[in-house]
């Protein structure tokens, strides 16, 4: 997500404020809801498809990558981020102020889920995917650790993916998408002591392996 | 030497600024006085550089932008047609008629609609206030670049307000089942839609009717072009000589 600069990616704070006069001043629109400006609340009301393109669309690789990592197979993860993305469409008005990215973020998640539940097994992933890779031998082990030392992408994401999923996913939310301590607790509904201890959990399994933490005893 | 047991997870939210500015200064203090908080922390760091120095997240691939603009155009098509046939308020008075008419009239178009057709048909949609344009600006060089990542061409964008076109803005569209450009300019109170795609057409403008519609068609670099806007043909003639010269 870094050095990617997509106008498709701006916030939508940001574009609220700055964007198409059209989407707040076009008349016969509905009443517009009470809300802060520059949330969600204080758009008017038009058909979902530019709510989607305003609010939404930003959000639209976050929601892959998150899919991607949870699922961690290229084919299910679009399947995964289109029905969240979807399923945020259709209830967008639903959103009432507050932040879009924390919101799609746990929808994407509960498509996961049934996801994985529809799936049954079929796709390696879950804990059958780190048993496997646990299972791997050292000498590949090392080989894969002397390339995640280098900032090798695909290493580093493969190293992600090893991770037990409750890390995996506070360290993707946290360090990928750079969500609050506060919305990784709400989008995954554990307490925000439970967020942090998996986050400092995954990043010691992983800074192990990039040979800047030592294990602990 | 590792970190205090009861400070581990509190050098993470440090880290992280999430501590509150007391709790961020008191363990500060103690970082400074303890090595192993001390190095735990630069350890923390140091996994965060790394993390954030690869381009980690992943990108959606197109196909599912497809996916998305399909089932929401498929999703919104109902609408637009309950609301033609309603007749409610269409924001562009002067297009009324013209509007409602067109639109009814693709109600009950079948599939397989002309090329022309759709075109007419986004250029019905794109009346519609919230639908002009996705990125609104008079500056070319904001459209231009909006375009990156959404289409898999560079559309060639051109101010033409000297001229009497003013450009409004761009936008996504989807016409004959691939993502096509579409710039949109003024002209006095009427709205020109130019709608761009990689393919062959000739140089030479071929000018048609469509519902009322005037419609050119040109081609230039490996791009069709397609201008559409119901003011008068000899406008729509000179916007095309005026886009084609800018462009040249």
């Amino acid at each position: 997500m870094n050095g990617r600069l997509l106008p498709f990616r701006r916030s939508p704070a940001r574009s609220t404020a700055g964007g198409p006069a059209g989407f707040s001043s076009a008349p016969g629109s509905g009443s517009p809801r009470p809300g802060p400006a520059g949330t969600a609340a204080s758009l008017s009301r038009p058909s979902g498809a530019p709510r989607f393109r305003e609010l939404i669309a930003p959000h639209i690789d976050a929601a892959y990558s998150l899919a991607r990592y949870l699922a961690r197979d290229a084919a299910a993860a679009e399947d995964i981020a289109q029905e969240a993305l979807l399923k945020a469409y259709r209830g967008i008005e639903s959103l009432r102020g507050g932040e879009v990215k924390p919101w799609l973020m746990a929808i994407v998640r509960n498509a996961y889920f049934d996801w994985r539940r529809r799936d049954n097994g079929r796709t390696v992933t879950g804990p059958a995917a780190e048993i496997a890779m646990a299972e791997t031998p050292a000498e590949e082990t090392s080989a894969e650790d002397a390339l995640i030392r280098q900032g090798d992408v695909a290493a580093l994401r493969r190293a992600i993916e090893t991770l037990p999923e409750p890390f995996r996913e506070a360290l993707v939310l946290r360090d990928l998408e750079e969500l609050s301590y506060r919305e990784i607790a709400e989008i995954t509904t554990v307490p925000m002591g439970t967020v942090m201890s998996r986050l400092a959990r995954a990043r010691r399994m992983l800074g192990e392996r990039m040979g800047v933490l030592e294990p602990t005893s | 030497m590792s970190a205090c047991p009861d400070k581990e997870l509190l050098l993470h939210a440090l880290v992280d600024g999430e501590l509150d500015a007391g709790n961020a200064l008191a363990l500060e203090v103690h970082v400074a006085t303890c090595a192993g908080c001390a190095a735990e922390s630069a350890a923390i760091r140091a996994v965060k550089a790394q993390l954030q120095a690869a381009p980690l997240a992943y990108t959606a691939p197109p196909s599912l932008f497809d996916r998305l603009d399909a089932a929401i155009a498929e999703a919104e098509a109902p609408r637009r047609r309950r609301r033609a046939v309603r007749g409610e308020t269409w924001v562009m008075s002067g297009a009324v008629g013209a509007l409602a008419a067109s639109v009814a009239l693709f109600a009950f178009i079948p599939t397989g609609v002309s090329l022309q057709s759709e075109l007419v048909d986004a250029q019905a949609r794109s009346l519609e206030a919230q639908h002009l344009v996705d990125v609104q600006t008079s500056d070319r060089h904001t459209v231009k670049p909006w375009f990156n990542g959404k289409i898999d061409f560079a559309p060639p964008v051109v101010d033409l307000a000297s001229q009497g076109y003013p450009l409004v803005g761009g936008r996504l569209e989807r016409i004959d089942g691939r993502r096509v450009a579409a710039l949109v300019f003024h002209r006095q109170a009427h709205v020109i839609n130019l709608f761009i795609w990689p393919g062959d057409a000739p140089a030479e403008p071929s000018v048609q009717q469509k519902d009322g519609y005037n419609l050119i068609r040109w081609g230039r670099g490996g791009l069709v072009f397609w201008a559409v806007s119901d003011c008068d043909a000899g406008a729509l003639a000179g916007f095309q000589k005026d886009f084609a010269a800018a462009t040249r």
